[in-house]
């Protein structure tokens, strides 16, 4: 061990990379306390304090070092990602068990940071939306869209105390893939699904310009080097494919825009499917892996049981990734062809 | 004509340092009282000692001859004494000592004659052994033997300048002040090579270097430049540009195959230090007894040296003002591909290019390492676009098949994974780990192919013998018979009788043989023993009791039995 290089980038670290990352979420976070209320700091905050807990007793119990684990950072990106993709105003315990699915099942049973197959964040939701389908469907409303928006007082009320003075049906409304998963099974007309009050201009009313705002963070990801284009332009590109081919082939259903600016496609397109840890690494690997996932949340929000399919179309991509990095090695310097 | 430039995966751009050495002329070293001069100093064997202690030496004289066709020899760096020849420290990572020869200077620096070669009439064979004779041995880090690469068959000179990693400037003080050298020696290669084009790569961040050889083609000697081309081709500076493989790929757009030699592409590479050292080995007979080492980081008057192979590195700081105050140690080479000095008595080599003394603020310490995220920094860098985690987790699993199949022999230990490491692994020794394994387990599987070889030709022969045997008896047997038959003795011999003779047989032969064995031990007064091979404490009980039946006035007792567990014999 000659110990060389003994010059290191400087500035670089976990920490640093999992603080970009969260820094690439503010435009999004923001946007989203703009339009749904401020109950997304409540579920942030029960989100990161739980995942928190669980990293620091997790390490306790496999008996590492606390420092190094819980200065990475990465449980916080997981603990946001997952509160991100969950309803707000829901009780602290369904944040406290995604998040328990998510860093002591998905991220610590199977070896802690690095070493975990699946998306911790999209087990959790995975999770939830199984065990309380329920709850999980309870959004708020955007602004303008329900009676009233919770301030942050109330909206703390809410989470811990459960229903108090306002009751939670108030304020919640159906989402915009909820809305059109009912309707086309209706048959109602594609014009009279976009005139309804859930859909804004061209995605979920209001979610729309959250979705702006994470495609706008992605971008700052990819500006600083973070991620690579591939996993995003495949996801974004495979889900437009076939969201158009279904438009086509079944008209009742919405087209590509929609799809691309609802639901959590912007969110998984570049700061989801990305995780290193869990994704394919090479870089015709990354295009297969993210393309792959991108049709099939098409392909599970049209077809399937469920409003939306990011988490589970990541989820399963991450069961192949392995698969797909060992078959899409590229060109080793002095193989093959260019000799 | 302008050179279209192809890029090379990978690379990092790490802090250059080279303004700290680079501004100031080639300093000449003083002459020392003492020189340690390393037997091997180059890729391959050793050079034979052919000093002893006590002689006399000049300065040029050949001290060590090349050995075996991977070697080149080692000369004098001044005039003196040998004073000693044996294990010395030298600049190697593992701190190990290596033979050396250890000269006192005589203060007069007096020289052997020098005779030029003359390139042009020796036979390509001859020139080649001449080189081999006057040391040269690549000078850029890998101090390969270049009587070896200097064999006709390629089109393209490359005349690497490059000078990739940061703080050393020996390479761009070389070229700026000794242009002239450089640029005809790699003629004299381009020349004995057969090359047609001599092309120059030096990058970008060496204005004043590039200058001063495109200055010298315009007045290089007309003889010797007469139908070659010259290309000085500043490169982007981007680590690791001078990387052999890097280079052929930004200037030529090619690959060298893997595991294949940049020959196969027409293209022959020397580093400008090497070419400068042939150029002086031709025109003057030079044997290559010195070379420029840079001395920088945390030093007082950080520069470059002309420095005598075996000028011992603590002398080199001492030249360049001591280290400051607050030094934490020194690298030899660069920072991306040196290793640690374990000891300042050690001296400058052939391939010891650059000498920095640390210091904490220079060199922090590297952060703890933290799990792979996978993150795909390390691939990105790569110049060999390998997937260098996936390296490191096989390495780390010591899973040596799957590294081995992912090309962990393709890795050239350049550094850059490690460098952008956001988990600050370092990767390069988890490679290194993983390469000595694969060797030491392949070294083991020939000794055991070997011996398994051995053994089974020992099974064989054993067979062999005993077959030869039986049929020996066989035939003693049937000539017994034969013998009985014909003396009427016996009318009809029972199967019976015939083994009985057949064991007869054997058993007189057996005694005659131990008679015949004997008598000629007696013959040459050896008392039979059973005794070869014992531990040093039976074989002294054992000398003790035959004393003792010497005395009992019987000495001619039968041989002692063997007691202990032989050993083998192989």
């Amino acid at each position: 061990m000659n110990g060389s290089p003994f010059d290191l980038l400087q500035r670089n670290s976990v920490t640093l990379v999992m603080a970009k990352v969260l820094a690439a979420l503010i435009p999004g976070i923001t946007a989203h306390a703009w339009f749904f209320g401020p109950g997304i700091w409540v579920s942030l905050f029960v989100c990161v304090s739980f995942g928190i807990l669980f990293e620091t007793l997790m390490l306790l119990m496999r008996g590492r070092s606390l420092g190094p684990a819980l200065q990475d950072g990465t449980v916080v990106v997981t603990a946001v990602l997952l509160a991100l993709s969950l309803p707000t105003l829901a009780p602290w315990w369904l944040y406290a068990t995604g998040m328990l699915m998510a860093v002591v099942v998905a991220k610590h049973l199977y070896g802690g940071i690095g070493q975990n197959l699946f998306n911790p964040a999209m087990v959790g939701y995975a999770a939830l939306i199984i065990s309380f389908p329920l709850t999980m469907t309870q959004w708020p409303g955007p602004v303008g869209m329900v009676d009233h928006v919770v301030t942050l007082g109330e909206a703390f009320d809410l989470v811990f105390a459960g229903q108090g003075a306002i009751s939670l049906d108030a304020l919640t409304a159906a989402t915009a893939l909820d809305t059109w998963k009912t309707q086309a099974r209706l048959d109602t007309a594609p014009a009279a699904i976009a005139a309804l009050p859930a859909l804004g201009h061209f995605g979920g009313r209001g979610q729309e310009y959250v979705a702006v705002m994470y495609l706008l963070g992605g971008l700052l990801l990819l500006s600083n080097r973070v991620i690579t284009w591939h996993i995003p332009v495949a996801f974004l590109a495979a889900v437009a494919l076939t969201a158009s081919l279904v438009h086509w082939a079944l008209p009742g259903q919405p087209g590509a825009l929609f799809h691309l600016f609802s639901g959590g496609v912007m969110l998984g397109a570049f700061f989801i499917a990305t995780d290193p840890v869990t994704a394919a690494s090479t870089p015709l690997g990354k295009l297969l892996y993210a393309g792959l996932a991108g049709m099939l949340v098409v392909l599970i929000r049209v077809f399937g049981g469920y409003p939306d399919g990011v988490a589970f179309s990541v989820l399963l991509m991450n069961v192949a990734a392995p698969f797909i990095d060992a078959y899409t090695q590229p060109r080793v310097y002095g193989h093959g062809s260019k000799s | 004509m302008v050179r279209v430039l192809h890029s090379h995966p990978g690379g990092v751009h790490p802090a250059d340092h080279k303004a700290e050495s680079n501004a100031t002329p080639i300093r000449t070293m003083p002459l020392l009282p003492r020189y340690v001069v390393p037997l091997r100093q180059h890729i391959g064997t050793p050079t034979r000692a052919l000093v002893q202690v006590g002689d006399n030496i000049l300065k040029g004289q050949r001290i060590g001859a090349a050995e075996g066709p991977v070697s080149a020899a080692v000369h004098a760096p001044t005039s003196g004494r040998v004073v000693a020849v044996g294990p010395s420290p030298t600049p190697h990572p593992s701190g190990l000592y290596d033979p050396a020869i250890v000269i006192e200077s005589d203060g007069e620096d007096r020289a052997v004659a020098f005779t030029p070669l003359d390139w042009q009439t020796l036979d390509p064979a001859t020139l080649r052994l001449r080189v081999r004779d006057l040391g040269l041995a690549g000078l850029g880090g890998a101090v390969f033997p270049s009587h070896l690469k200097l064999k006709p068959g390629v089109h393209t000179l490359i005349l690497n300048g490059a000078e990739c990693e940061p703080w050393i400037t020996c390479d761009d003080r070389l070229m700026r002040e000794r242009a002239a050298e450089v640029l005809g020696g790699a003629a004299l290669m381009a020349r004995i090579t057969g090359a047609r084009s001599v092309l120059a790569g030096i990058e970008d961040n060496k204005p004043q270097a590039i200058a001063a050889l495109r200055d010298a083609v315009n007045r290089l000697d007309s003889g010797l430049a007469a139908d070659l081309t010259f290309e000085i081709t500043p490169i982007p500076t981007r680590y690791p540009g001078g990387g052999g493989k890097q280079l052929i790929q930004t200037l030529t757009g090619l690959e060298v195959p893997s595991g294949g030699l940049s020959t196969e592409l027409g293209i022959q590479m020397f580093n400008v230090g090497t070419a400068y050292g042939l150029y002086r080995a031709v025109t003057l007979g030079e044997p290559m007894f010195s070379r420029i080492v840079t001395v920088t980081g945390h030093v007082a008057q950080p520069g470059n040296f002309e420095a005598r192979i075996g000028t011992p590195i603590g002398d080199l700081i001492a030249a360049a003002g001591g280290a400051l105050p607050g030094a934490s140690g020194e690298l030899v080479g660069g920072p991306m591909m040196g290793f640690d000095l374990m000891d300042l008595a050690a001296p400058a080599t052939k391939a010891v290019n650059c000498i920095i003394v640390k210091s904490p603020e220079l060199f922090p310490a590297k952060p703890a390492a933290l799990p792979c995220i996978r993150c795909g920094a390390c691939a990105r860098a790569c110049p060999a676009s390998l997937q260098p985690f996936e390296l490191y987790w096989f390495s780390r699993a010591k899973d040596f098949g799957k590294a081995q199949s992912y090309h962990l022999f393709d890795c050239i230990e350049c550094g850059c994974c490690a460098y952008v490491c956001p988990s600050h692994i370092p990767l390069v020794d988890y490679y290194r780990f993983a390469k000595s394994e694969i060797w030491a387990r392949e070294r083991e599987k020939q000794a055991a192919d070997q011996a398994r070889v051995r053994h089974e030709f020992k099974t064989f022969r054993a067979e062999r013998e005993k077959q030869e045997k039986a049929e020996k008896f066989a035939k003693a047997a049937a000539e017994t018979k034969a013998k009985s038959t014909a003396s009427g003795e016996a009318a009809a011999a029972s199967g019976e009788d015939a083994e009985a003779a057949k064991k007869k047989a054997l058993l007189e032969a057996a005694l005659a043989r131990a008679a015949q064995a004997k008598a000629e031990q007696a013959a040459a007064g050896i008392t039979p023993k059973n005794t070869d091979n014992l531990p040093p404490a039976v074989a002294r009980e054992i000398a003790e009791i035959d004393a003792r039946r010497e005395q009992a006035g019987a000495a001619d007792a039968p041989a002692t039995p063997d007691a202990t567990p032989s050993t083998p014999h192989s």
